[in-house]
């Protein structure tokens, strides 16, 4: 076998792994940070400045595009194309169009931040992008599809690895998800006016938004986790029965979900029900997954306190199973009725986005970066820190958003004995305080976290970097004797 | 079938992914567009006049919609707060919709001709000199900035390519007298767009100062049509719910 003469590092490619991978982490950096500002801003609205471009609702797009599209984006690039290399045993296709991917991507996130704080945005959750940045997107997204499908078409090995479908689906389903939420008639450069209106322009963008989550923010991470568990457990994955039904209901389920965002609202209710029922079934899959990932350690057990690693990917799916659970219970319209429209859905986007999706690409970091760089992590203290951080961070955030939400929802619906409204609205505001104080507090923790990681990644590289140039240097040596 | 002929042909697995996941957006979205009580049939609802359409993509640029709704839902406590819950047709001619998802901030939906202009000018300059325990932030510049609205018509003529019933020709301004009457259709009419902003400016003073037309005047214009359009002591209670 001719390739396995080869070095890993020459036989794939794993320079755009690495810089996908570092700005994964600059965009988390930055995008956590922001997160931490706009919260901070919701306690003390002073933080606003009075600065326009600083003000909470143009800097809520930045944060929520820096952490999804920029850190997780990113990271799922890094992943994907490290999966597929490995699992099709194959080099990555058309490596040019790679570089256009990195470069088209990291400007597109970091264009669409600045757009939004000088105002320009399509006043469309999370795909505030105007309209020539969504097209480049989606350019790039089409050389995405193109390099991940003809890697898998060169792929040495008969079967495509279950990761794969994870992530194939998901390029799919996202391409036709912003294609379609962004159509849109421009008025200039700037600006435009989106093609549907109303009740169907709100079916279109929960649509998209939901799947959102379950595209980008699951189906994708699953393939992360089908790919990093049973490789840092060293096992094999616990059901291939089972990953193929979740697979196929997971996917298809999912499409149906988007409606319970609008539950109560001018939506017919034909649809909302619809959504309401899909998003129970959904359950199933969802815990599917969980249990596929989780039981991976079944007979390796002991590794939860030998590897901090492995820490991190089960307590992943941990939160996974915790979110996918909340979801459908929200998506009830009767406990909708209470929850939507407060800080509780905040709660249970972030108990998924820092639980589920940041803790399982923080996991595959530790496994993938001294892979990368062909020698040891710097300190694995500095790991058991790290986790111990987000987690701390991750709870007293939920928590917060729990009492804020419930609280506020209970406020809102609350009569007194005559039948008269028991609150004003900026009763409820006042009651937030404390909720948001602990909220922004648990961000920080879990900045701190990433910021601990930072380091131990910068001490790794720079600890590479010196054991290659003493290897290089004995090499040298070596031949100046001869 | 087994899967196993899945697992190995990447353009089948492709091609069976494509058709499992358009499967719920055909069933969900599609019908929306051609099942007619999806939109209430009610009279009133008109296109945002190009001051109020200015004011909404200054709503926009704010980025409002992360801590206002635009959706009020059918519950008692809604109602008391908020008024009668929203109708589809209310925001037909909203592109993109702005039903929000959060309520950092009250709702909107009806908030037209609730307070005063000087309120809505005062409030949005500095929230907490008119509701101490506020946190929203100050928009002070709103009044400084002087509304650019070159490219007003352009604007509209954008909507009106999506469907939205601005008028250019004769006939199409004709169609709009017949439903609206002629003050509504004038203002209405992409040919006369600066002027008509020009005068809805200077008749409805919306931001205190006569001789300059600021943003802060075209989004209370907005701000104070929210809601407004639909006379709902014209309908029985209960008609609206044949369509939900």
């Amino acid at each position: 076998m001719a390739q396995s003469a080869a070095l890993p590092a020459e036989q794939y490619n794993y320079d755009i792994i690495r810089r996908f991978m570092v700005m994964s982490v600059v965009w988390g950096v930055l995008g956590m940070t922001v997160g931490l500002y706009a919260a901070l801003e919701l306690a003390f609205p002073s933080l606003n400045l009075d600065i326009p471009q600083l003000t909470f609702g143009r800097l809520r797009p930045v944060h929520t595009t820096l952490v999804i599209f920029g850190f997780g984006g990113s990271a799922l690039f890094a992943t994907s194309y490290y999966v597929v290399q490995r699992t099709s045993q194959a080099r990555l296709a058309f490596s040019w169009l790679t570089e256009f991917t990195f470069w088209g991507w990291t400007a597109g996130v970091g264009l669409g931040a600045l757009s939004y704080m000088a105002g320009i945005t399509q006043a469309r959750e999370y795909a505030e992008f105007e309209w020539p940045l969504d097209l480049a997107i989606a350019a790039v997204w089409i050389c995405y599809l193109a390099i991940y499908v003809e890697t898998l078409r060169r792929r040495n090995q008969p079967h495509i690895y279950v990761a794969n479908w994870f992530f194939l689906a998901f390029i799919l389903a996202v391409a036709l998800l912003h294609i379609f939420n962004n159509l849109a008639v421009p008025v200039s450069l700037t600006k435009s006016y989106s093609l549907f209106s109303g009740v169907q322009d709100a079916m279109v963008q929960w649509w998209y938004g939901h799947n959102a989550v379950g595209f980008f923010l699951t189906a994708a991470f699953l393939g992360m986790m089908y790919y990093f568990v049973p490789k840092q457990a060293g096992r094999p994955i616990y059901s291939y029965r089972l990953s193929i039904i979740h697979f196929w209901a997971l996917i298809f389920l999912y499409m149906w979900a988007g409606g319970h965002h609008l539950h109560w609202t001018a939506l017919p209710d034909w649809v909302s029900t619809l959504a309401a029922t899909f998003s129970i079934v959904l359950l199933l899959p969802s815990w599917g997954g969980m249990i596929n990932g989780i039981m991976t350690l079944s007979g390796a057990w002991d590794k939860l306190r030998s590897d901090p690693v492995m820490l991190f990917l089960i307590t992943s799916l941990s939160f996974y199973g915790m979110s996918t659970f909340e979801g459908p219970l929200m998506s009830l319209k009767s406990v909708n009725a209470l929850s939507h429209y407060t800080d509780w859905t905040i709660g249970h986007v972030h108990s998924g986005a820092l639980g589920w999706v940041a803790l399982v690409s923080f996991g595959s970091f530790y496994h993938l970066l001294p892979r990368l760089y062909n020698t040891k992590m710097y300190s694995q203290k500095l790991i058991y820190v790290h986790f111990w951080l987000a987690t701390i961070g991750i709870v007293l955030y939920i928590t917060a958003m729990w009492v804020a939400g419930v609280g506020q929802g209970l406020m809102l619906r609350g009569f007194d004995e005559y039948g008269n409204l028991a609150y004003t609205f900026i009763e409820t505001v006042e009651f937030l305080h404390t909720p948001y104080v602990w909220r922004a507090i648990g961000g920080a923790f879990f900045l701190t976290g990433v910021l601990v990681m930072v380091y131990n990644f910068v001490m790794t590289i720079m600890a590479a970097r010196l054991e290659e140039a003493v290897l290089a240097a004995k090499l040298a040596a070596k031949l100046a004797r001869t | 079938m087994r899967h196993e002929n899945i697992e190995v042909n990447s353009g089948l697995m492709i091609l069976l992914i494509l058709v499992v996941i358009s499967i719920g957006g055909l069933v969900e979205i599609v019908p929306l567009f051609y099942i007619k009580d999806t939109v209430e049939k009610v009279q009133g609802v008109r296109p945002y006049t190009p001051l109020e359409l200015r004011g909404r993509d200054i709503y926009q640029r704010e980025g409002c919609y992360l801590c206002h709704s635009q959706m009020i839902r059918p519950f008692r406590d809604e109602w008391l707060r908020y008024g009668h819950y929203s109708l589809a047709v209310e925001s037909q001619y909203d592109h993109p919709f702005q039903w929000g998802s959060k309520r950092t901030g009250p709702d909107l939906a009806r908030v037209g001709s609730k307070y005063s202009n000087q309120w809505h000018v005062q409030h949005l300059k500095a929230p907490r000199s008119v509701v101490p325990e506020s946190i929203m932030p100050n928009y002070p510049w709103l009044l400084e900035n002087d509304l650019d609205y070159a490219d007003v018509a352009e604007r509209m003529r954008a909507l009106k390519y999506t469907g939205v019933p601005y008028s250019e020709s004769q006939q199409e301004y004709d169609a709009n007298v017949k439903q609206w009457g002629k003050d509504v259709a004038d203002l209405l009419d992409i040919n006369l767009a600066r002027e008509s902003l020009h005068k809805q400016a200077r008749n409805g003073n919306y931001d205190g100062f006569s001789a300059r037309i600021t943003e802060m005047e075209a989004l209370v214009a907005y701000l104070q049509v929210l809601g407004t359009m639909v006379n709902f002591s014209q309908y029985e209670e209960g008609y609206f719910s044949e369509f939900r």
